[in-house]
């Protein structure tokens, strides 16, 4: 406030009298003109009312804009980055279903069942689709369009191999049980990794939209709370100069800048809360989650892998079975990743197909052993049973747990698309709202001006 | 060490006839040959050419001198043939991954194969069953430890001997003879373990013997992938398995296999259109059937058996069994490999 403080009018009328017409041109002009109608009352009265007025505006508009940012990106997170996320662990989890379920279904023997083959089948076509919907919605430049077209690549090849290793073991000759492995390498090897970076890249832009929503919105606050400062001071002018308490003009302007300012801080406050629960909540369970279903669909290829390999494939140091112990890998990580989506559920319907995942994982590692011992005893049909039978198998606890685990996905996705959308919709009318009240602000404290103005005359 | 050149004319004497006596002769020249290429600086006519796969014999203790020497035929009972004979079934440990030699048809579910057919013949003259056999499937790693733990008596399975197992079982007397053979396209230039494999790209299985040949002497041939031994190796040169190698070939990512000739008959068994290259392989190992430390009993009742296996010429049953699985793949074997005994 570097406005000297002047309490009394001085002098009606002549308010800054173009001196030298001839020269008006330019910011030199129009700052003479501005010195000379702050010499007189009126003048500054008319340079009050367009600050306020700017300086309302201006709030609004800040508000408007930056909000705006904020909403986008939270839309942006309901309706593009956590799709297109969803999407890539969905690439990633048909990959690993194909895998699994190509094994499988090589074990069953020459004639594949029918309901194996079609799973097959539809966790490529998913694959391939999800692949050009991913496509459509990347930069060509980025990292993940990179994966896309490295993945677009490999399934033609790792189909091609699986097609190899159906056509020999038809046949009956053990090279279909190499091609079958050569296209797990591939899948293991080159596909899943690049399906995880290209999950993990669309997380990693999930989380920058989210952040982006989250930000505070730091110049409209700063913005009102100039607003609010500047039109508490012109009231204070006014009412020593005149005594009079209230300028209806000021008073509705600081009203409508006072509900913007309290909109936009309660509004940003609960749609942060929002979606940091829909982020924390729903996208960490559903990350955690995607990942044990990962790790179980890995460990249940390898598992049918030690029967389709009986012995071929070593660890380097060549004692022990190089399936197996993949096998064992897997089910480690799958119990560390079910532990800790089991602490990130947060409510009973979130936490029980866990829990059920988790008493699912036992048991089939409990059966695993069985089998296990089976084949060691030298019994490879027995072991064939307890692994891909009907009942009591492994294959039906791995598939206990994938079906507790899609359960828990959906659930999750569902808390997650609830708070992200609850957060995006109280952001919803704030850009709007702040812009028509900015100006019935602005309009307000013009009129205040111009009634006080309205006495010089 | 003259033992091993003896061998040849001694089995020739054995009735296998002058064409083959001719073949043997023109294996040990060949062999002799091939040594100063295969072994280096070696001595030439040493115990390596007869006994291929123990290149590292001259290092092992006196007793072992010539691992394929087995105990006297027998039919006597012992404890372990009475053991057999108590339970009524002869457990035999077996691969289920080696085609023509023992293979699970995914069909039938059955096991078959040249090794098989060699267990049943084991359980005929000592149970009067040939099909008095519990097999069992048992990865290569657990061939040593399956007889050690006692979970089956014998194990036929591709089982090379060598004076290093022979520290931890018995093997009865050499019952095929393998050697290591480049396996290529039939229409491929390449014409064997030699020049032929400048340039080109070879597969091997890792930690082979195949392998450790390629790196002694490869003609200029690549057979190292570029990351091996480390995560980043992608096997696509060297290989987990040999059968690996077969879909590699056909894949169009490698030129040629090197390979155990036994196991690449299987190979050339699956595929019409790749076959063995070379006159001869170039390195030579035997196969024996395994038996726990001790079971002598038992050792010198299979070796009985492969007495008469062998027996019979033309008609023998080792001939049957070679011309059912393997003589597709693998042509041009007209007698098995003589038998040699210890003399204490």
């Amino acid at each position: 406030m570097t406005y000297p403080p002047n309490g009394e009018p001085r002098r009606a009328g002549a308010p800054a009298p173009p001196a030298v017409p001839a020269q008006r041109r330019g910011v030199r002009a129009g700052a003479d003109q501005l010195r000379a109608a702050a010499t007189t009352e009126p003048g500054r009265l008319r340079i009050i009312g367009a600050v306020l007025a700017l300086l309302v505006l201006g709030f609004g508009a800040v508000t408007a804009l930056e909000i705006d940012g904020r909403a986008s990106a939270a839309h942006d997170v309901v309706s593009r980055s956590q799709p297109l996320s969803a999407d890539a662990a969905r690439i990633y989890r048909s990959l690993a279903d194909a895998d699994t379920m190509a094994a499988s279904g090589f074990l069953a023997g020459a004639q594949e069942p029918k309901d194996v083959h079609e799973q097959y089948e539809r966790d490529i076509t998913e694959a391939s689709r999800l692949l050009v919907r991913a496509a459509a919605s990347t930069g060509a430049s980025t990292s993940s369009a990179k994966e896309i077209a490295t993945l677009n690549e490999l399934l033609p090849v790792y189909t091609g191999l699986v097609e190899r290793a159906r056509a020999n073991n038809r046949q009956g000759l053990p090279l279909g049980g190499a091609y079958l492995r050569y296209a797990n390498q591939k899948m293991a090897g080159e596909l899943l990794p690049a399906a995880e970076r290209l999950y993990a890249a669309e997380t990693g832009r999930l989380d920058t939209d989210a952040d982006d929503a989250r930000q505070w919105p730091f110049v409209s606050l700063a913005a009102g709370i100039v607003a609010l400062a500047v039109l508490v001071w012109a009231q204070r002018r006014h009412y020593r100069a005149t005594n009079r308490v209230f300028s209806q003009g000021l008073l509705a302007a600081t009203a409508a800048a006072t509900v913007v300012l309290l909109w936009l801080a309660v509004g940003h406050t609960v749609a942060r809360a929002e979606l940091r629960d829909a982020m924390v909540h729903g996208q960490e369970s559903l990350d955690v989650l995607n990942k044990a279903r990962i790790s179980s669909l890995k460990a249940r290829a390898n598992e049918n892998l030690t029967l389709v390999a009986r012995g071929a494939v070593l660890t380097a140091d060549g004692t022990q079975d190089q399936y197996e112990t993949d096998y064992g890998t897997g089910m480690k990580s799958l119990g560390e990743q079910l532990a800790s989506a089991g602490k990130l559920a947060d409510d009973a319907r979130g936490s029980r197909p866990v829990a059920d995942a988790v008493s699912g994982v036992s048991q089939w590692q409990e059966r695993h052993r069985k089998a296990r011992a089976t084949d060691d005893r030298g019994d490879y049909d027995g072991a064939l049973k307890q692994v891909i039978g009907p009942e009591d198998s492994t294959g039906e606890s791995f598939r206990q747990v994938d079906d507790a685990l899609r359960e828990a996905l959906d659930h999750e996705q569902r808390e997650f698309s609830a708070a992200a959308r609850s957060g995006e919709g109280v952001l919803g009318g704030l850009p709007a709202g702040a812009a028509v009240l900015a100006v019935l602000g602005a309009v307000a404290a013009i009129a205040g001006v111009n009634r006080r103005l309205s006495e010089y005359r | 060490m003259t033992r091993a050149r003896n061998r040849a004319p001694r089995a020739g004497l054995r009735g296998w006839g002058g064409v083959t006596g001719m073949a043997v002769a023109c294996a040990v020249t060949a062999a002799v040959t091939l040594l100063p290429l295969t072994h280096g600086a070696g001595s030439p006519g040493g115990d390596t050419v007869g006994r291929g796969a123990t290149s590292a014999l001259s290092v092992q203790a006196d007793a072992c001198t010539d691992p394929e020497a087995s105990l006297p035929p027998s039919s006597a009972e012992g404890p372990d043939i009475t053991k057999i004979r108590k339970r009524g079934k002869l457990i035999a440990g077996v691969d289920q991954n080696s085609y023509r030699w023992g293979y699970r048809d995914p069909e039938t579910g059955r096991l078959e194969g040249f090794d098989i057919d060699l267990v049943r013949a084991i359980a005929k003259d000592v149970l009067g069953d040939p099909d008095a056999v519990i097999f069992r499937a048992i990865p290569t790693s657990q061939r040593i430890a399956a007889l050690e733990h006692d979970r089956v008596d014998v194990v036929v399975r591709t089982m090379t001997i060598n004076c290093k197992r022979l520290e931890q079982v018995s093997f009865s007397t050499a019952y095929f003879q393998a050697g290591q053979q480049v396996l290529a396209p039939k229409e491929s230039d390449i014409t064997g373990y030699d020049a032929s494999l400048k340039g080109k790209r070879v597969c091997t299985a890792e930690g082979s013997t195949a392998y450790e040949a390629m790196e002694r002497q490869s003609y200029g041939a690549v057979f190292r992938d570029e990351h091996d031994g480390t995560a980043r190796d992608r096997d696509q040169l060297t290989v987990p398995n040999q059968l690996d190698c077969l879909v590699r070939l056909q894949l169009g990512e490698v030129d040629a296999v090197v390979t155990d000739n036994a196991l690449a008959a299987g190979q050339a068994a699956q595929d019409p259109a790749v076959e063995l290259k070379g006159d001869k392989p170039f390195t030579t190992e035997y196969y024996g059937v395994a038996a726990k430390l001790g079971a002598d009993d038992l050792v010198a009742r299979i070796n009985h058996v492969l007495e008469g296996y062998r027996s019979g010429g033309a008609n023998s049953a080792w001939m049957r069994s070679y011309r059912t699985w393997l003589a597709e793949g693998l042509p041009g074997i007209t007698a098995p490999p003589a038998p040699e005994y210890r003399n204490n």
